[in-house]
């Protein structure tokens, strides 16, 4: 795999930054599936969540490095018993139709997140407020009945214009097709199914961004996207570990592309039902993690792009303990583990049983990944080995969640989490999680975990939350309740004409505004859009 | 006749439809830690989806009394300009493709009949094969590899260039018409073989007839008896299957809509169906119905006229 190193050194023009940054030029970049509704509240689908972060701003969000920061707010005090956060807002901050921006603005978000009649999903976070105030057009209060650290985060929540939806029906009003934020970008133009046109705002409050204009393009196949990017129809795309590796080390591609790679902030795993005997034993599932060949599945199913996971953090979180019990691929371990909980091949016929019973198990996942299918024929080549017979059931993914994960009705599971940048753990581990629907399906209870949940979402203080994160790492690795898989890359490659770009924990958009094209390079210099 | 027919086929479709599992409000929102079961709740009582089954078909029948049908839940727009929006692309792909399997096929069909096992028939019959055999998606991939990369003549996907240098009318049609180059040419080309094959065997069928024995024999030339006598005759059951294909203009291919990212009927019926999107689906099935049962009088209508031995009475 040394290759790929070499290769991001060689042959490549400089990243030229002795040019100044200058404006101009668009960048096309796509997607596989349209927006649908663009006012943030309601932007449930990635789409039209990229879209609405373009356009909007929360009071606060995420720097580079992964630590909140103000984006709206210009800082914020929280309380001394953490129930009160009072923001103070940035002055001077216009609207896309140039009206200024105050704190009516946020309770207006405010009061819009917690009506039962808007179809947000998003609005737990904001039913722990227990009141919202403006002290004055700057200054902004929310009060909580007990102290919840997540809630400064949940502040990033795109703020909307009061003065523009006052008397709207937010889930129907055009401004979900025609929004107007305080963002980078202002909304230019929509055509349906094919692409979204925003341009960019000359009063943005941190600067102009320097790239006129950013296209969206629908193209629902992936091999379809490829071919564009190839024949530069697009500037930016993710690319799959198989075009990363073998596609794209053509002289024509590191010419007009640059790639970049950095763990993505979500794993895979296979999950257990822990309300089935055979799971009931710790040993037995650490058993099973020693068993299985986790750095050779990233060889297969990633070709070496991803990392071996520890537990329910990711390795970019604050939160990543590096020191938590790991599990090197270890069969004859993973036997004594299994001999010791009572499992043994008493009748010579190479399963391991107890009390006359083989083991024996169904793996499920869902169709169309193909990533999960393959580390399920990996895992069950894998445990042959030490003596136990894995099933594996491909389903549809309603069929998968209503008919055997809602009911309960699995043995072991492969699905991965996309994880929201707080490490607050409380929907998927916490033992309250288990009704159906719920994200704790595994039926994971443990009290010492949930205690220290609890008492992590109730510290602000960063060092101690890390201390209680640690510790929660460290309980999860040992307890093994699933047997996290690993830590897939994310792999965009864009456009060289492209400068500015710097990698970062977060990834490489949080600066986009700052990207440039030097001005003999760009491309699109055609005033308008064909119509 | 046809309103209980559709009635039926809705009361059909509405049940089937709700007895996949999985419902409009939890594709985006379920397996997202930030969305709690109660906010899940709330979304199912906003869409109307809480009250009992029969209550949503009646809701639904009612609205469309007035031909209202609805809001899609994805987002919120009104199902019939969703409609409106995908349907043009996808009649004018149809309608190309379904105009050049025609001009193709029947002549194909026609003349290797005419020379049945010659070397035409031979080359035409593997010919159509393959079109029929081939994947689309194996074919379309290959063609744009072909001519959007390595030759450069024509675009890869989408219906419109994002930037022309000059947006006269005479470019942007043009623009327009290179787009369709390809989706055209691989949706029909799938299509020759069924078409084809039935002429060719229709005029077999017909060229064994007593009266074109009778044409013969009274000495006509073999060039009128063929493409006059017999012809006419084997056209007549080809005429019925235009009449059958109207509702499959509106009907796009998921296949070849995903891969040229074209924004037609069929991308848009997939993605609500595996969205759920309950509206959507019933209003592309509704027209989808009426259109079937109208294609099928037509081609009874233009079949008695056509044939004199059919009348109705």
């Amino acid at each position: 795999m040394g290759c790929s190193r070499k290769s991001e050194e060689k042959g490549i023009p400089p990243s030229a930054t002795e040019d100044a940054p200058v404006n101009g030029d668009r960048i096309i970049v796509c997607s596989i599936g349209d927006a649908k509704r663009l006012l943030p509240m309601l932007a449930s689908d990635s789409a039209s969540a990229e879209i609405a972060g373009l356009v909007h701003n929360g009071l606060v969000k995420y720097d580079k490095d992964i630590k909140v920061v103000g984006d709206l707010a210009e800082s914020w005090e929280i309380s001394e018993d953490g129930l009160v956060i009072t923001f103070y807002l940035r002055r001077g901050v216009k609207w896309h139709d140039g009206e200024p921006f105050t704190s009516h603005d946020c309770l207006f978000t405010y009061q819009k997140m917690i009506d039962s009649n808007i179809a947000t999903p998003y609005s737990q976070d904001f039913l722990r407020v227990k009141d919202a105030h403006v002290l004055d057009d700057y200054t902004f209060q929310v009060r909580y009945d007990e102290p919840f650290a997540p809630a400064l985060v949940s502040w990033g929540m795109g703020i909307i214009p009061r003065h523009l939806m006052e008397k709207e029906d937010l889930n129907t009003t055009d401004y979900n097709r025609n929004p107007v934020g305080t963002g980078p970008y202002r909304f230019k133009e929509w055509v349906t199914g094919q692409r979204i046109v925003l341009e960019a705002f000359d009063d943005y409050f941190e600067g102009r961004p320097h790239i006129d204009q950013f296209i969206y393009r629908v193209i629902p196949d992936t091999a379809t996207m490829f071919l564009e990017l190839k024949a530069e129809g697009i500037d930016y795309m993710n690319l799959n570990p198989v075009q990363y590796e073998r596609q794209t080390e053509t002289p024509f591609f590191k010419e007009r592309f640059q790639k970049f790679r950095y763990p993505a902030f979500g794993y895979t795993y296979m999950g257990y039902n822990l309300n089935d005997p055979k799971f009931f034993d710790r040993r037995v599932r650490q058993a099973l993690t020693y068993a299985i060949d986790r750095e050779g599945m990233i060889r297969g199913v990633l070709l070496g792009l991803g990392q071996v996971c520890t537990g329910p953090f990711p390795p970019e979180s604050w939160a990543y303990n590096p020191d938590v019990m790991k599990y090197p691929y270890d069969p004859e371990k993973a036997k004594d583990l299994l001999a010791d909980a009572g499992w043994k091949d008493a009748d010579g016929d190479g399963i391991l049983d107890k009390d006359g019973a083989s083991f024996a198990f169904t793996l499920l996942t869902n169709q169309g990944n193909e990533q999960r299918e393959k580390c399920a024929q990996i895992i069950q080549q894998n445990l042959k080995e030490i003596g136990i017979v894995v099933k594996i059931n491909i389903l549809e993914w309603q069929a998968l969640l209503h008919n055997f994960i809602d009911q309960r009705k699995f043995e072991a599971i492969i699905l991965g989490w996309g994880l929201s940048r707080d490490p607050d753990l409380y929907d998927i581990w916490h033992s309250s999680k288990t009704a159906p629907q719920e994200f704790n399906f595994v039926s994971y209870k443990n009290f010492e975990v949930d205690r220290l949940i609890v008492e992590g979402i109730r510290t602000f203080d960063i060092e101690e939350r890390k201390r209680i994160y640690y510790k929660l790492h460290e309980i999860l690795a040992e307890d093994q309740p699933y047997t996290f898989l690993y830590v897939a890359d994310a792999l965009p490659v864009v456009h060289r004409r492209f400068r500015g770009i710097k990698k970062a924990p977060i990834g490489i958009w949080y600066d986009f505004i700052k990207w440039y094209v030097p001005e003999h390079e760009q491309r699109y210099t055609t005033p308008t859009l064909s119509p | 006749m046809m309103i209980p027919m559709v009635l039926g086929i809705t009361i059909i479709t509405f049940v089937v439809i709700h007895l996949a599992p999985g419902s409009p409000t939890d594709i985006e929102t379920q397996m997202n830690p930030k969305v709690s079961a109660q906010a899940r709740e709330k979304l199912k009582r906003i869409y109307g989806l809480d009250k009992p089954l029969h209550r949503q078909y009646l809701d639904w029948l009612r609205r469309l009394a007035i031909l209202d049908f609805g809001d899609s839940f994805v987002d919120g727009r009104a199902v019939i300009k969703k409609i409106g929006d995908s349907l043009p692309i996808t009649v004018v792909i149809n309608s190309l493709s379904l105009l050049i399997i025609f001009l193709v096929a029947v002549p194909i069909g026609v003349l290797s009949a005419a020379r049945q096992y010659s070397l035409f028939d031979k080359f035409t019959t593997v010919f159509v094969f393959i079109g029929f055999s081939v994947p689309t998606f194996w074919l379309a991939l290959l063609l744009m590899i072909l001519f959007g990369i390595r030759l450069n003549w024509l675009p890869i996907s989408g219906i419109k260039s994002l930037y022309l240098a000059d947006p006269a009318f005479w470019n942007r049609a043009l623009d327009y018409a290179r787009h369709l180059v390809l989706p055209v040419f691989v949706s029909s080309f799938g299509g020759l073989a069924g078409l084809s094959r039935y002429t060719r065997s229709n005029m077999l069928e017909v060229i064994r007839q007593d009266y074109i024995r009778t044409a013969r024999a009274k000495g006509l030339s073999e060039r009128a008896v063929i493409y006059k006598h017999a012809l006419r005759n084997a056209l007549m059951p080809v005429i019925t299957i235009l009449g059958l294909s109207v509702p499959g203009l509106i009907g796009g291919s998921v296949i070849f809509e995903t891969i040229f990212s074209i924004p037609g009927m069929g991308q848009l019926f997939y993605g609500s169906v595996m969205a759920r999107d309950y509206p959507v689906i019933m209003g592309i099935l509704f027209i989808g119905a009426i259109l079937t049962l109208f294609g099928n009088f037509l081609a009874d209508i233009s079949y008695a006229i056509v044939d004199p031995r059919i009348s109705y009475r």
